[in-house]
């Protein structure tokens, strides 16, 4: 009897245990868009954060990449939504501007430990003395080649390209047509919408000798004499030197996925799609320098953010989730998983990263990239769309057309500005 | 028809006839073919794969959505259809076959909804749905379709050609009006239902805009909605591609297979009575 | 029949009849009760809040204000607008004669054929059944250049030049309507057969016993006669066409709408508005423009035709 009694308190007990730990099961949401491999990554990501914190549940929701803005944009003001959400870091004055996202609490992000820790281009989470979100890995972009096709056209594959002449060069010597002239393997891909029009925006024209905003980046100032170059240099690629042709094999990167591009200017989140590759050896090196030296490079990240939603328990989850999604440990993993790069220097640049054939390309241009700090992204991207289009489709002069490239997306910059 | 005396010349309308239908297919052709070739052979344009192979279709299965999204888009299509067969029949019937003030009215009233697009309304829909927490539901999928004044129309027109010596019969047996419409009208109406029900369900399974802008979750995709974000997704690997839209087209074309001769009658029906 | 019947029941018992009629009132008015409220929350009342967003610039995330006819003045102020607009006709004014002349001439030839009548019909019927979504991307594949494009692989064995399709601004429209003409015509065959079936034989072999030519019949009797079914076809691809999505959104997806927004219709432009930039109450002024436009047709379409 006694026996019975007893087990009938324990089994009490842990009943009331078992509840009262629920009780104070906090639980949390976060969105991120899709992409297999991040989609991996946070999911291991979260797994390791729950087992060391069994109070706090986090909920894994994402969505695909064209809808994802919508969906953040529907739910947030319905009262739903996610309590730490990822965001392109060009998104941000528009994400501020809604108070979709708080400025991250001093307590457990130091704008001086981020400073101190951090690549300077997490610089453009700034607003007003106040850091609104932080990344777990950043991107840069580099150059792509084929080492068969390299071997092939008799160039050396362990020597890639270092500058825009040798770039040119190798291009021109890697593209294959037919006996009408009909590509049938490009030098290099030509594709505005994938990477291209950033390495048209913060690389070519700085090399060129300009720049594509003033310093508060309020005015539009890529419609100069360098702009032009810039802008010729692309588009003589496919007019004048006809080593790539805007949608070949739809897009650029499925012309190097099969074989049929020699090289191709893709960021580090190519890497997963490209690591897939089975019937061609490839490498990655520097984005071209100019021919007096000068690099530049463009780095992208996505950030994690703490949205306006929530408040006390819910928020110190948070805290702690989002400090966990930006520790040392979470960037390894998304390293190995993603093939981002680690946003703070001291992950980053380790010996075996530094010495890494793949990675090393990516981590030295960090050190000067730029991130360019997008009022509307989609709708600036339209801007630059349009502009190669007109250039190309329609045989527009490229000065003209850069004029009319920056009378609309000044339009953009004033209207956001302005507000 | 007459009897038709075969002449040089008919045959040869006969074989560009021919011809040009097996043209029309071509795409669905290549669609099928390119599902089954390797990612390599993808660029070799040959209809017949060299080494054909079903490693797309078992990679497009695998991960369980393609399943998912055909199971959503079938039931959401089964219910709007019955919704609709059910409805529209009702409100034609009693617009045919009862006379009361007002009928006019409510006649054109839902006449009139015939001329609002719904691109229209899809915003305040949207708005209703996102107010009523409808958004990312099956629910948000199906509400604006349950019932359409073509539906309606087409029952109309053909419960009007039923005698009304019917309809009265079964009053004075006794039947109360609601058995009569089940049990008398409609089954004398059964081919306009069964073109009703093949149009319902067909605008349902291939709907895109609506379904697209109000699911979130790609758990609810329809197949339309799952296979245009996986075409994007997949960042043009065109070997898979084909294979998802050869999956969303398999299950009508074996449908019409099936049932072509009700799926022709049922066309010709609404065609004629529109 | 009805009246007198229950007149004479009225005579054995006058409220009885008149209980009778009223019942059957109220049965239809329970019949409508649910539906009529649907039309009501479902069709009307959305019509009105979309009048109503049209004239307000709400963005989804503050509250509504009126700003009268505003968002109209910016619209037409809008040259995309007007490019949008041109799209929209283009996609009505190729879309419609094309398919139709299509359509007619394999019906009125198919009428004609006996031997494997329903397999050929069938050939043309089966891409009416396809999913818009799904054959878009088909089709994109088919305009890609040499070496995985269909249509150009095509043109190069002939010895023609390759055509950028998709990526040129005078072909792009042509190409994306292409699918659109290409799964409706199944349709409008089976409609013309029909039609066409339903033409007495006597008409013809009057004609043929006066030794009347195949031209002169298809002329005098058989599109006359087939009127209706024009009408029909003409006012229902017509709607088809201007509210085009489906292949734009799947084929342009790099870029949508474009290049330089060749293809972007009224649709993919409210679309766009609405759940890109969230701008709901820029948007609602571009539906009931499309409302507007889509009720001009029709009318229209349907004065000139029935007036003939």
């Amino acid at each position: 009897m006694r026996v019975f009694r007893c087990m009938l308190v324990g089994l009490l007990l842990s009943f009331g245990a078992m509840t009262a730990a629920r009780a104070q099961t906090v639980e949390i949401e976060y969105w991120q868009y899709v992409f297999e491999a991040r989609i991996k990554a946070m999911d291991e990501l979260i797994k390791r954060f729950q087992a060391a914190n069994p109070t706090i549940k986090v909920k894994h929701t994402t969505f695909p990449y064209a809808d994802y803005q919508t969906k953040i944009a529907a739910a947030m003001p319905a009262g739903q939504g996610p309590d730490v959400v990822q965001l392109f870091y060009g998104w941000l004055d528009n994400f501020v501007a809604a108070k979709f996202i708080q400025p991250l609490p001093h307590d457990v992000f130091p704008p001086a430990m981020i400073e101190k820790e951090f690549y300077g281009i997490v610089s453009a989470m700034k607003r007003n003395g106040e850091y609104y979100g932080l990344p777990t890995a950043v991107r840069s972009l580099g150059l792509f080649y084929n080492k068969n096709l390299f071997k092939e056209a008799g160039l050396d594959p362990a020597n890639p390209p270092k500058t825009l002449d040798q770039f040119l060069d190798a291009a021109k010597k890697t593209t294959k047509r037919d006996a009408s002239g009909n590509l049938l393997s490009e030098g290099v891909t030509l594709d505005f919408p994938g990477q291209d029009y950033h390495w048209w925006r913060e690389v070519l024209l700085r090399q060129m000798g300009g720049a594509p905003y003033s310093a508060d980046n309020r005015k539009v100032t890529y419609d100069s004499e360098a702009g032009v170059r810039a802008l010729n240099y692309y588009a003589d690629l496919q007019r004048v030197h006809k080593v790539g042709q805007v949608g070949f094999m739809d897009e650029g990167q499925a012309a190097f996925r099969a074989g049929r591009a020699a090289m191709t200017i893709d960021g580090t989140f190519r890497l997963g799609s490209f690591g897939g590759i089975k019937s061609f050896e490839w490498g990655v090196t520097e984005l071209p320098a100019s021919a007096d030296g000068t690099r530049s490079n463009f780095a992208s990240y996505w950030v994690n953010a703490i949205t306006t939603r929530p408040t006390g328990a819910k928020l110190d989850a948070a805290k702690k989730f989002l400090a966990y999604l930006t520790s040392p440990e979470a960037m390894q993993v998304w390293l190995d998983t993603v093939g981002e790069l680690p946003a703070r220097k001291a992950v980053a640049e380790t010996p075996q990263n530094l010495s890494h054939p793949i990675y090393a390309p990516f981590l030295k241009a960090l050190a000067y990239s730029q991130a360019t700090v997008f009022v509307d992204e989609s709708a600036q991207r339209q801007v630059s769309l349009d502009m190669i289009n007109r250039v190309l489709i329609q045989n527009q002069d490229a000065k003209a057309s850069l004029a009319e490239a920056a009378k609309n997306e000044q339009a953009i910059l004033d209207r956001f500005y302005k507000k | 028809m007459a009897a038709i005396r075969i002449t040089p010349g008919r045959t040869i309308v006969w074989l560009l006839l021919l011809l040009g239908g097996i043209a029309m297919l071509t795409p669905l052709l290549f669609m099928f073919s390119t599902s089954l070739k390797d990612s390599a052979d993808v660029y070799d344009l040959r209809l017949i794969p060299a080494a054909p192979t079903l490693d797309n279709y078992a990679k497009v299965l695998s991960d369980g959505r393609f399943l998912r999204w055909l199971a959503n888009s079938f039931g959401i299509a089964t219910l709007v259809t019955i919704s609709n067969v059910f409805f529209d029949s009702l409100v034609g019937y009693t617009l045919a076959k009862y006379r009361f003030r007002g009928r006019y009215v409510v006649f054109l009233a839902i006449l009139s909804t015939l001329m609002i697009p719904t691109e229209m309304l899809v915003i305040p829909w949207y708005v209703m749905a996102r107010n009523f927490g409808w958004l990312d539901t099956y629910w948000g999928i199906m509400f604006p379709g349950m019932m359409t004044a073509f539906g309606t129309f087409l029952m109309k027109q053909f419960f009007e050609t039923i005698p009304d010596d019917f309809l009265e019969a079964a009053r004075v047996d006794g039947l109360n009006e609601f058995a009569i419409f089940w049990r008398v009208a409609m089954p004398l109406v059964t081919p306009a239902l069964s073109a009703l029900a093949i149009f319902t369900f067909l605008g349902n399974w291939t709907a895109f805009i609506w379904p697209l802008i109000v699911t979130t979750s790609k758990e609810l995709y329809t197949l339309p909605v799952g296979l245009s974000s996986f075409a994007v997704e997949q960042a043009i690997q065109w070997e898979l591609i084909m294979t998802g839209a050869a999956l969303a087209t398999l299950p009508t074309l074996a449908v019409f297979l099936v049932l072509q001769r009700y799926i022709v009658r049922g066309v010709v029906l609404a065609g004629l009575k529109g | 029949m009805n009246a007198s019947s229950s007149r004479v029941e009225a005579g054995t018992g006058a409220r009885f009849a008149f209980s009778l009629r009223q019942k059957q009132v109220v049965w239809a008015w329970t019949f409508l009760a649910v539906p009529i409220l649907f039309y009501a929350l479902i069709r009307f009342y959305p019509t009105a809040e979309a009048f109503y967003l049209s004239v307000t610039n709400w963005n989804l995330l503050s509250k509504p204000d009126f700003i009268g006819l505003s968002n109209f003045e910016r619209l037409f102020a809008d040259p995309v607008f007007w490019k949008v607009f041109r799209n929209t006709v283009l996609y009505l004014a190729i879309g419609t004669p094309v398919s139709l002349l299509l359509s007619f001439t394999i019906a009125y030839h198919l009428d004609h054929v006996r031997f494997m009548h329903g397999f050929i019909r069938a050939l043309y019927f089966l891409p009416f059944l396809t999913t818009a979504a799904a054959m878009a991307w088909v089709w994109r594949w088919f305009y890609q250049p040499v070496p995985i494009g269909f249509f150009n692989d095509v043109l190069v064995g002939f010895g023609l030049s390759q055509q950028p399709f998709l990526r040129s601004t005078t072909q792009a429209l042509p190409s994306v309507l292409a699918p659109a003409i290409w799964a409706g015509l199944g349709f409008q065959v089976v409609i013309f057969l029909a039609g066409l079936r339903a033409i007495p034989a006597t008409y013809y072999e009057a004609a043929r016993i006066d030794g009347v030519s195949d031209l002169t019949i298809l002329r005098r009797i058989t599109l006359p006669l087939l009127k209706p079914t024009i009408i029909f076809l003409v006012v229902f691809s017509s709607i088809g066409f201007l509210r085009i999505f489906d292949q734009v959104y799947n084929m342009t997806s790099g870029d949508p709408g474009g290049p330089l927004n060749a293809t972007k219709p009224l649709v993919l432009m409210i679309y766009q508005t609405a759940f890109s930039s969230f701008q709901m109450g820029y948007a609602a002024a571009q539906t009931v423009v499309l409302f507007i436009v889509l009720l001009a047709v029709s009318l229209l379409q349907l004065r000139l035709l029935r007036d003939r």
